[in-house]
């Protein structure tokens, strides 16, 4: 290797440097073990630690500076070339197929899988409407979730409501949450709207955990199994109900409940996709986009900032609220354990990846956060580090996401 | 008759909580005049254009558009009264095109019929942004940013047009530049209402000037009037 001398050296200290301090920082934790009520000093743990660090920074030393530093992307660039709407039409409509038709051959592990993954799609499009569009910091979408979850199933339990009532049912109750939460905080910005977003939705967790008498407290409550013009996905239809594989003359398989949530959850997320897009280029998401920018230019040049405001809280908590729906149906159960902090955070943590306001990075980022866990299944301890990775390194490299949202500083003219 | 002031201010006394700016301010501008206010640093100048938008609001004291009492509706519903304001500082939106700033200055207009005839006229005024128009605009220079603001505020086709110190951060040059464009903007027809530091351009540029300090008038007469007047002078023209 072509590398001059100081280098070499001041890659040696740092090295040495950065080992003293993971000695410094795991020695208590992993050094120390706990025996009764007293405890006894390990050492080979730390040095084992700080050996790693030392070599892997000692590497990272030696690789080419150019591949650390942050890639300068060249502004100029022309802008990519533009496809026509019917082209794009038509792309979206064999993608649909072609993800529909998985319907056919996958198994029931992978179709729950796949919906898991359109969930948090949906997810993360609604929040990236509230933080890419509205640069709103939502640390508590998951409430927004967690009602359209809890709307679904209470809804059936104390007023019959069946999944295809619920999904839009769900969705504006989420929405009027949505507006709730937008009210205190027109005035916020930043750090603290987060704080207060982040205990909202601390606060719908904590009275779904704690009203025990309404909403069956940490036990949890049962959510139906959607049906299809009143065909059941069972084997066996309850009371006065029709199997849907004796209708159509089937074989009865326990995959067909997912296919079907598969299938309809696909249909949503093709819908909300198309929304989002076209609101983007609309009065209403030009709006957003100048409020992130100057509120106050935009309420002097006339702009009803509370509406602005309001509509990107509650259009994005409808989403989330119809991912609750879905999640609510495919697990036929939910309990307030599924709604902490975590999921809030690994929501943010897809629309920042994936690109703050892009869509496609969106929908690459929720991908890759929940198929990579599932295709790592051995690794599972490991997830979170591997996500905690992935962040920092994209963060290093694109700080904007995996897809830049942005326009060319410099364009030609027409004309 | 006496004909009725485009813009009037009423003994308007103006407050942040318990601090007082404003004290009884009596203020008007005719159709089609230039009236300037100038003053120096924490007179209130800024807080007379806020209370314009009630943001915040007079505590006392009326405010007249038109002959339409605009005292206290909320500060969104004011720029649909034919009044655009370019706020100090510029605050164009540095991520969007050109264009799409241009196009937002029309957030208050119901009727967006005469939106390409502006436009063409805004281009005519500053050729700049039409060579610039597909650019970001926080890539723009400073006066070419002024020069956006002033365009941005002009979509709306205002019958008044509020600056807030337009000459700020500008080269002399760049400043002359635009007083000279408001001197047309004037004549095709559009009252203007500048707020000024910089006296000597605002002076020589309006055909009526204020003079604020402390929060309250102390002087009022013709530009030139108080561009020779000697306390006006060694105040804020800097002259001994």
């Amino acid at each position: 290797m072509n590398m001059s001398r100081p280098r070499l050296s001041k890659t040696l200290v740092l090295s040495a440097f950065a080992a003293v301090v993971a000695l410094i920082l795991t020695g208590p934790l992993s050094g120390l073990v706990l025996e009764g009520y007293d405890f006894k000093t390990r050492f080979s743990a730390p040095l084992q630690i700080a050996a790693f660090v030392l070599i892997v920074r000692f590497i990272a030393g030696l690789l080419p500076e150019s591949w650390l530093a942050p890639r300068q992307k060249n502004e100029a660039a022309p802008r990519a070339t533009r496809f026509k709407t019917w082209q794009l039409v038509l792309g979206g409509l064999l993608v649909y197929i072609a993800l529909a038709s998985l319907v056919l051959i996958a198994s029931k592990y992978w179709l729950s899988v796949g919906i898991l993954a359109l969930i948090y799609i949906l997810l993360g499009l609604g929040l990236n409407i509230v933080v890419g569009f509205a640069g709103l910091l939502d640390l508590g979408f998951v409430g927004f979730y967690a009602v359209g979850a809890y709307g679904y199933a209470l809804g059936h339990q104390y007023l019959g409501l069946g999944f295809w009532a619920a999904i839009p049912l769900a969705a504006m109750l989420a929405g009027l949450f949505g507006m709730i939460l937008g009210f205190p905080v027109l005035r916020m910005h930043g750090d603290y709207l987060a704080i207060v977003t982040l205990g909202f939705g601390e606060i719908i967790r904590l009275v779904l955990n704690n009203w025990i008498a309404f909403t069956g407290g940490p036990n949890g409550i049962d959510a139906p199994a959607p049906t299809f013009f009143g065909w059941e996905f069972k084997a066996n239809a309850t009371q006065g109900g029709v199997p849907f594989h004796e209708v159509w003359g089937l074989d009865y398989s326990s995959g067909m409940l997912d296919g079907f949530i598969f299938l309809v959850l696909l249909t949503v997320v093709a819908l909300v996709i198309y929304a989002v897009t076209r609101l983007r280029g609309m009065p209403i998401g030009r709006a957003w986009e100048a409020l992130r920018e100057d509120e106050i230019a935009c309420r002097s040049l006339g702009l009803n900032h509370v509406f602005t405001k309001l509509s990107a809280f509650a259009m994005g908590a409808s989403i989330g609220g119809l991912a609750g729906v879905f999640f609510a149906a495919s697990q036929g159960f939910v309990s307030p354990v599924s709604f902490s902090f975590f999921e809030s955070a690994l929501v943010l943590a897809i629309v920042v990846l994936g690109g703050l306001g892009s869509v496609t990075g969106v929908i690459l980022a929720a991908l890759f956060l929940t198929l990579m866990p599932e295709a790592l299944r051995e690794f599972s301890d490991y997830r979170i580090l591997i996500f905690g990775f992935a962040m920092v390194l994209i963060m290093i490299w694109r700080p904007r996401g995996m897809i830049q949202q942005r326009r060319p500083f410099f364009t030609r003219a027409k004309g | 008759m006496k004909p009725t002031p485009i813009l009037e201010l009423k003994d308007v006394s103006v407050a942040y909580g318990p601090t007082k700016v404003l004290h009884a301010v009596n203020l008007h501008v005719m159709p089609g005049e230039i009236v300037t206010l100038i003053g120096s640093n924490g007179a209130g100048k800024t807080t007379l254009l806020k209370s314009l938008y009630s943001a915040p609001a007079p505590y006392s004291g009326s405010i007249f558009l038109n002959d339409f009492d605009i005292t206290s509706i909320p500060t969104h519903e004011v720029s649909k009264r034919g009044m655009s304001l370019v706020p100090e500082g510029r605050r164009i939106f540095p991520a969007m095109s050109v264009v799409e700033n241009l196009a937002m200055g029309l957030v208050a207009c119901a009727d967006k019929s005469h939106e390409q005839a502006t436009l063409k006229k805004i281009y005519e005024l500053f050729p700049r942004l039409y060579e610039r128009r597909e650019q970001r605009a926080g890539t723009l220079s400073g006066g070419e940013q002024q020069m956006l603001a002033i365009g941005r505020s002009m979509m709306a086709k205002p019958r008044l047009l509020l600056l807030d110190e337009p000459s700020l951060g500008l080269a002399p040059l760049i400043v002359k530049a635009i007083f000279t464009t408001l001197k047309q903007i004037a004549a095709d027809g559009t009252t203007i209402f500048i707020v000024e530091q910089n006296a000597n351009q605002a002076l020589k540029l309006a055909d009526r000037a204020y003079v604020l300090a402390n929060g309250v008038i102390t002087l009022t007469g013709s530009g030139a009037e108080l561009l020779s007047h000697d306390e006006v002078r060694k105040a804020y023209l800097g002259a001994h």
